[in-house]
């Protein structure tokens, strides 16, 4: 099984699954105490026609999904409680795949592509790639720590922060920038359409086990590497694909936190 | 010196008059019980003093100054309206980001900080119950662990908002009892905000009704009578007592009680 860091392509892949998986973790920590989850789904979509429309003007299309995805976060930041209506966030989500495609129509040679920005296409990493996702990932990481604290704060008790003195708007306008740029990384790993596996699932599973917060977001981190880990591994030995055991995995540390929660209830 | 003093104050919310004209003052150590029907202003009123809005005219004086946002001296309870869900957080980890949690510093808290917050919920009994996670914590304990909340950083002013919403008589015997014993063992006068007046007949120095834009402020017997209501609320209301009790009444039918029914 270790022959498949023969690979550079592996080695790329598990390099970029690391340094993603450890700001998904610590950034999807924060999204699901603040209840944004479907938010940061909807960012993920809005970079869809980023990357379609960057293809279309001969961009790369990661620079046009992060400019995209961070335009909208900032967008649901400045909206603050009113962005938190699912009829607004699904028809803005709904739109921003019918502009893709919009974008794919005018652009066909683009098809081929639009696989790996919808579902990822993590074996297809390039060394540079990965030096990118890893410079970026210490910026979202110093972001997050700077205005943890008063993120923190705001998103257990918006209304007792404000009064102590929390600009609720910026606090939360940052942390959408934050996640929008995390979104468009984690675009790479796992596409538009799964951003919320590595992003979600991996925090909801510890939210729902682990005591602590600071405790909680390393056990998240760790959780979403130990995910991106296993499923490189498992795709590696099945010729599946990463992103379906991503999903899988995630969706199956949830299920299990769950039925712990249960067990020890009931004791 | 007073907590606070109101000077001809009006306040909107949302382009509408809330409170029009009211002066009042509150001295300090008092416990006073902040009454009025939905949207009479009891929230405007308490944002208001915390500096978190700006009165279209008049002054208002907290502790002999203008309110200023994040002023330590007031300590806030505010109206639980999301409550955390997650397994992960206990009332351990609600009160100590109360403690510092405004501040842009290094994330984990300090020894401080914590020292801090094992004080508050030692002053509230609640230390023994702190480490659980709040989601599965009665609603009881769980408005013990945002009362501790408000102590943080020594008070002078106690802000408490609806503390006694779906409780039951028995927990609203005990969480008044408790504000009431720290307020007098810390000389911290207390606004306890509420749809009700009767759990709090026996606590209240004073009660402050708002209604109609204005504002009643006295003894429970001065306020809570035919005449004041009967402004307040701008229809003709008759008091009626039983055993004890309070009832305020509309053309036969309880205001107060059924208050919280107009919420949804």
């Amino acid at each position: 099984m270790f022959t498949m860091f023969d690979y550079e392509f592996m080695r790329n892949a598990f390099a970029a699954c690391t340094v993603v998986a450890i700001v998904t973790g610590a950034v999807g920590y924060f999204l699901v105490l603040r209840g944004q989850t479907f938010a940061g789904h909807a960012l993920a979509h809005v970079g869809f026609p980023g990357a379609t429309g960057a293809g279309l003007l001969g961009l790369s299309p990661f620079v046009g999904l992060t400019v995209f995805t961070v335009l909208a976060g900032i967008g649901i930041g400045l909206l603050g409680e009113r962005a938190h209506r699912d009829v607004a966030i699904g028809i803005v989500l709904t739109l921003s795949l019918g502009l893709g495609l919009l974008f794919l129509h005018f652009y066909t040679a683009f098809a081929s592509q639009a696989t790996n920005v919808l579902f990822g296409n993590v074996l297809g990493i390039s060394y540079r790639t990965v030096i990118i996702l890893a410079v970026l990932s210490v910026v979202i990481l110093a972001a997050l720590i700077f205005i943890s604290r008063p993120l923190l704060f705001a998103s257990l008790q918006p209304e007792l922060a404000e009064a102590k003195g929390v600009n609720l708007d910026f606090v939360s306008t940052m942390f959408m920038i934050i996640v929008a740029v995390t979104t468009a990384e984690a675009t790479q790993i796992v596409g538009v359409l799964l951003v919320f596996a590595l992003m979600v699932a991996p925090a909801a599973t510890t939210l729902r086990l682990a005591r602590g917060v600071l405790r909680g977001i390393l056990i998240s981190i760790a959780l979403a590497v130990v995910i991106a880990w296993t499923s490189l591994s498992l795709a590696f030995l099945t010729d599946w694909p990463t992103s379906f055991w991503i999903t899988s995995l995630g969706a199956a540390a949830y299920l299990a936190a769950g039925l712990i929660q249960r067990l020890k209830a009931a004791h | 010196m007073n907590v606070i003093a109101f000077d001809r104050v009006t306040l909107t919310y949302g382009g509408r008059r809330v409170l029009s004209d009211v002066s009042f003052s509150i001295p300090q150590g008092a416990f006073v019980g902040l009454l009025g029907a939905n949207g009479a202003g009891k929230t405007t009123m308490l944002r208001a003093v915390l500096g978190l809005i700006r009165p279209a005219s008049g002054a208002i004086s907290v502790l002999g100054r203008p309110p200023t946002r994040g002023n330590p001296a007031i300590g806030y309870m505010p109206q639980a309206r999301r409550i955390v869900t997650h397994a992960g957080i206990s009332g351990f980890d609600l009160v100590v980001t109360a403690a510092g949690g405004h501040r842009w510093r290094w994330p984990a808290a300090s020894a401080l900080e914590k020292d801090m917050a094992w004080k508050a919920l030692e002053e509230v009994g609640a230390a023994d119950i702190a480490r659980r996670p709040f989601a599965e914590l009665s609603g009881g304990e769980r408005q013990r662990i945002l009362i501790a909340q408000s102590l943080i950083g020594d008070p002078k002013l106690l802000l408490l908002d609806e503390p006694l919403i779906s409780l039951d008589a028995a927990h609203q015997r005990a969480i008044i009892e408790l504000v009431h014993e720290v307020g007098e063992r810390l000389g911290i006068a207390v606004i306890f905000c509420s749809h009700e007046i009767n759990p709090l007949l026996r606590a209240v120095d004073a009660v402050l009704y708002l209604g109609n834009a204005s504002a009643a402020i006295g003894s429970v017997d001065e306020v809570i009578n035919g005449p004041v209501l009967s402004k307040l609320y701008g229809t003709h209301i008759n008091v009626v007592r039983v055993a004890g009790r309070i009832f305020v009444m509309a053309d036969d039918i309880e205001l107060e009680g059924a208050a919280h029914v107009h919420d949804v």
